[in-house]
């Protein structure tokens, strides 16, 4: 190409469908019932799978019969996963599988696999370190500054414990595949986070060739981090139709297994100190803080939060490892205990300081990233006005002699959210039509919907002209939806294929129009000379001057040389505030108002925007005030693998939520910035903070159910 | 946590009309099923025992009666996803909880997962998949639609049924209703803003539609 299009995204004040809000594409095949999930999924001559899984916490198989469920009739297909000798680490792990004509035979087959185990002993609660004996592994101090001599230096010192236990994904669509396996090529119908990857992954692990495995979904049910890998469901699903002569079979998870081996985030407790100075000025931090992420132990995140320039700091992480299911990415890995851990242990400070703690988050924000400084400030100001803070906000222990308190707590996040790598190809039809083509996935955070508005604008048509293909992979790959960067990838990878096929029509488009290939625009459904509205073309006309010639072009992101390209970047704030009333005769609390102020660089559809911070707001409401995974530690086993004592937020928990996306010029001028994971970084402990301050005692640890506020009213741990 | 609303749970058996009935019933033959006439008439006639092997029902879905073969174990639910390609409703929780498996019965919402498919025979069930004909929206889903109300979608079918449930039976609900109302649904990826708009725009258009229409 003689010149490299200009890919920057146009000025605010010029866009057409870049920051409106059109309606999400997929909504009206979502609300109708008619949007196929992978697990609505019924190809010709499929079988059902059912799992059996181990009812132990840690336990080897000594023996495995399967022979009478291999004689039942419509079995198919019996898969051993855990032959004699396999060591089990948690309840859930998968024994065997079985494949039949009928779901209701697949389980009753699978009742009649005869394993025995040699029941091992188990380790399942982390709360306490001082217990964790062998299972825990200390990692080494990180020491910065002189924390001793800042502590025996500062004007104040204040501690506390806190602690934010497990969580699991509860995606409503459990994981799982259908998935078919003939000879040496496979079908496979995943709901998957991932659908670029997924079949590189399964083709080291079956040893087949990469290019045999087609992978396809066009909806997900939910993944939130925990839906990457083809896992060894797929594994187990892809020899059962093997073993049945190739017939599909579909086998997800149910609903107990999900919640005990489809992922969780990792739980961290910490003890914290802090001194600092009497006008807020935070001078050391120390911190000891330890967690699980399963029987693959993984240790909490860095602290202090955000605050990482803070001159004296020491710190010490040790990993737990449980006899429970393993930790998966669960939207924004590490950064929800640890945005816990710190903002807690700093509204402990403002307290003993007397301070108000938004005057303390502003003041320490020195210790931010140096581009974020002014950004939380503003935040928190901004915040603080919708929540009407100076106006409700009562020093801790302070709010009235009745016995329902309310409350006020803040918090804050950090995000990168940069775009991963990935492909597009824009197609330029001699008929006009225009498709974009992308192997990306739509989780329901918009991604079909601001991809076509990213190629709208760029070609000057209506949204309805563009053909949207992603879910495959037979497309263009682009990365996995994890970490917030899809919609940079996507916008970027939109826009530059888009920009390098219109290069294309204005070489073969100039002559006609008397100008150079550069000298054209596309705007309002027509190509014309930039400068000289008079001198165009219909968008139909300019494309039927490609005879029979299609033109398809590439666009790709490539992480290294976006920030310099402009169109997408990382590093988004938020600040947000819980207003919570909290009854101290019962301990329940509630949620009156949540507010959330987020910056996420160039919003494309404010709307779409919108509702992901809602639905992280709302995801995290319901793990500040309900969801837990409770472990028994005598028998090692999950005590709610389900979903009425594993509680999610429902319609009336989450009071009222007020968002207010940052677009200022100067936010919107650094380019596209994923929002998936900042918003649902900060909510346990501003829900946290809100409650404390309500009712005068740290409740140290999250959720914030009854059980736990009363205790700490009573005196009694929390 | 929000309360549940009558409408929401599994419909108690009405005086006569039992699970054994119903049993009863299917062995004298199907013919007479959907007639509503049938618990009667069979509570005269000799106990049966069906299953555990699969036994063919009929089930009145969206105005046709459909016959299938199942085990007397196996749900509603499972009947309509895996022996009807009904897939609109959603196994999610599997027992009575979360609400995605929310379909109309008799004029009351219930738990598809918690209806066992030989008692919902001689009940008129209704599906997402029937709430509207063509590509047309019905009310519900297009508010539901023009209130963004939905993100992965995996739990949106089952709350349309339970608004168009709802509204059936409150046409002019408040906000503070809609929370009570629709509390027996569960959304994961947070889409209960945009619930609460759409059921309110949903009852403002449905105002003077039949019931059950």
């Amino acid at each position: 190409m003689a010149n490299t299009p200009d890919y920057h995204w146009p000025p605010m004040d010029q866009r057409k469908v870049i920051g409106t809000s059109p309606k999400r594409l997929d909504g009206p095949v979502k609300s109708s019932g008619r949007a196929k999930y992978t697990s609505d999924l019924k190809p010709q001559g499929m079988l059902f799978g059912a799992y059996l899984i181990s009812p132990h916490a840690h336990a080897k198989v000594t023996s495995i019969d399967t022979s009478v469920a291999e004689k039942l009739p419509g079995v198919k297909s019996v898969y051993v996963a855990a032959p004699a000798g396999t060591e089990m680490q948690y309840q859930g792990w998968e024994v065997a599988a079985v494949a039949a004509t009928t779901e209701e035979i697949a389980r009753e087959a699978t009742r009649k696999i005869k394993v025995e185990y040699e029941v091992l002993p188990h380790f399942v609660k982390d709360e306490d370190l001082a217990s964790a004996g062998a299972n825990a592994k200390q990692g080494g101090e990180r020491l910065v500054g002189d924390p001793d001599k800042a502590f025996a230096d500062a004007e104040a010192v204040s501690e506390g414990h806190y602690g934010i236990p497990v969580v699991t994904h509860c995606c409503l669509e459990p994981h799982g595949q259908v998935i078919q396996w003939m000879g040496d090529s496979i079908n496979v119908w995943p709901s998957t986070q991932n659908v670029p990857g997924y079949a590189g992954d399964l083709s080291q692990r079956l040893q087949v060739p990469a290019t045999n495995i087609k992978v396809k979904m066009d909806y997900i049910g939910g993944g939130f981090g925990s839906k990457f890998n083809p896992d060894a469901w797929a594994i187990v699903g892809a020899n059962l139709s093997k073993n049945a002569g190739g017939r599909p079979v579909k086998l997800y998870l149910e609903r107990n297994a999900e919640q005990m081996i489809g992922g969780n985030r990792p739980s961290a407790y910490a003890k914290i100190k802090l001194g600092g100075k009497k006008d807020g000025t935070i001078t050391a931090w120390q911190t000891d803080s330890w967690g699980t992420g399963g029987f693959q132990a993984v240790s909490p995140g860095q602290q202090p939060y955000v605050f990482t320039n803070l001159p004296n700091i020491r710190e010490v992480r040790t990993a737990v490892s449980v006899n429970a299911g393993t930790q998966r990415a669960w939207r924004a890995p590490g950064n929800q205990q640890a945005s816990y851990l710190t903002c807690c242990a700093i509204e402990d400070y403002a307290h003993k300081i007397g301070m108000d703690p938004i005057e303390v988050f502003k003041l320490n924000a020195q210790y931010a990233p140096t581009a974020r400084i002014e950004t939380y400030r503003y935040q928190l100001d901004k915040a603080a006005e919708l929540a009407d803070w100076k106006k409700l906000w009562r020093p801790r222990g302070q709010n009235g002699s009745g016995p329902v308190k309310r409350g006020l707590g803040v918090a804050i996040a950090a995000w990168g959210g940069a775009g991963h790598a990935g492909k597009a190809r824009a197609v330029i039809n001699p008929d006009g039509s225009v498709a974009i083509e992308t192997g990306t996935q739509d989780l329901g955070t918009g991604t079909r919907t601001i991809i076509t508005q990213v190629a709208a604008e760029t070609f000057g048509l209506p949204m309805s002209q563009i053909k949207l293909s992603i879910g495959t992979s037979e497309l263009p790959a682009d990365g996995g939806s994890g970490g917030s960067s899809t919609v940079g990838a996507v916008s970027t990878t939109t826009r530059k294929s888009s920009m390098n096929a219109l290069a294309k029509l204005y070489e073969v488009v100039a002559p006609s129009l008397g100008a150079q290939p550069e000298e054209l625009e596309a705007v309002d459904g027509h190509v014309r000379v930039k400068g000289s509205p008079n001198k165009s073309l219909t968008w139909q006309a300019a494309c039927r001057k490609l005879g029979s010639t299609q033109i398809a072009e590439m666009g790709e992101n490539v992480p290294r040389s976006a920030q310099a390209e402009g169109l997408n970047t990382q590093g988004a704030a938020g600040v947000q505030i819980a207003d919570v009333s909290v009854d101290t005769e019962t301990g329940i609390v509630k949620i009156n108002r949540y507010v959330a102020v987020q910056d996420c660089g160039l919003v494309i559809n404010p709307k779409l925007a919108e509702s992901q911070v809602f639905g992280a707001i709302i995801m995290g409401i319901g793990t500040a005030l309900f969801e837990e995974r409770i472990m028994d530690a005598q028998t090692g086993r999950v005590l709610n693998p389900d979903m009425e004592f594993y509680k999610l937020a429902g319609i009336a928990d989450i009071g009222n939520l007020v968002v207010h996306m940052d677009i200022r010029p100067e936010n919107d001028k650094r380019g596209v910035i994923g929002l998936g994971e900042p918003p649902a970084i900060p909510i346990c402990a501003a829900v946290g903070n809100a409650v404390t301050n309500a009712i005068g005692v740290r409740v140290p640890t999250i959720p914030m159910t009854p059980d736990h506020v009363l205790a700490a009213l009573e005196g009694r741990i929390g | 946590m929000s309360s549940k609303k009558d409408s929401e749970l599994p419909v108690p058996p009405k005086s006569g009309f039992s699970r054994r009935g119903f049993i009863r019933g299917v062995g004298i033959g199907s013919g007479a099923l959907g007639t509503g006439l049938l618990e009667t008439e069979a509570a005269a006639a000799a106990p049966a025992t069906l299953g555990p092997g699969p036994v063919p029902i009929t089930l009145n879905i969206n105005g046709k009666p459909v016959n299938l073969t199942v085990e007397p174990s196996v749900t509603l639910i499972d009947a309509m996803r895996n022996y009807l390609d009904l897939t609109g409703a959603k196994r999610v929780c599997d027992r009575a909880t979360c609400g995605a498996c929310t379909v109309i019965m008799a004029g009351k919402t219930v738990y598809a997962c918690t209806v066992l498919a030989i008692d919902a025979q001689g009940k008129n069930i209704e599906t997402i998949e029937g709430l509207a004909t063509g590509s047309a929206l019905h009310p519900v889903s297009k508010a539901f639609y023009d209130n963004d109300a939905q993100q992965c979608g995996y739990c949106t079918p089952g709350f349309v049924m339970a608004c168009k449930g709802f509204i059936d039976e409150h046409p002019s609900p408040t906000e503070e209703d809609v929370k009570h109302g629709l509390g027996g649904n569960l959304c994961r990826c947070g889409t209960y803003m945009g619930i609460r708009k759409a059921v309110l725009q949903a009852a403002k258009e449905m105002k003077g539609a039949v019931k059950n229409g």
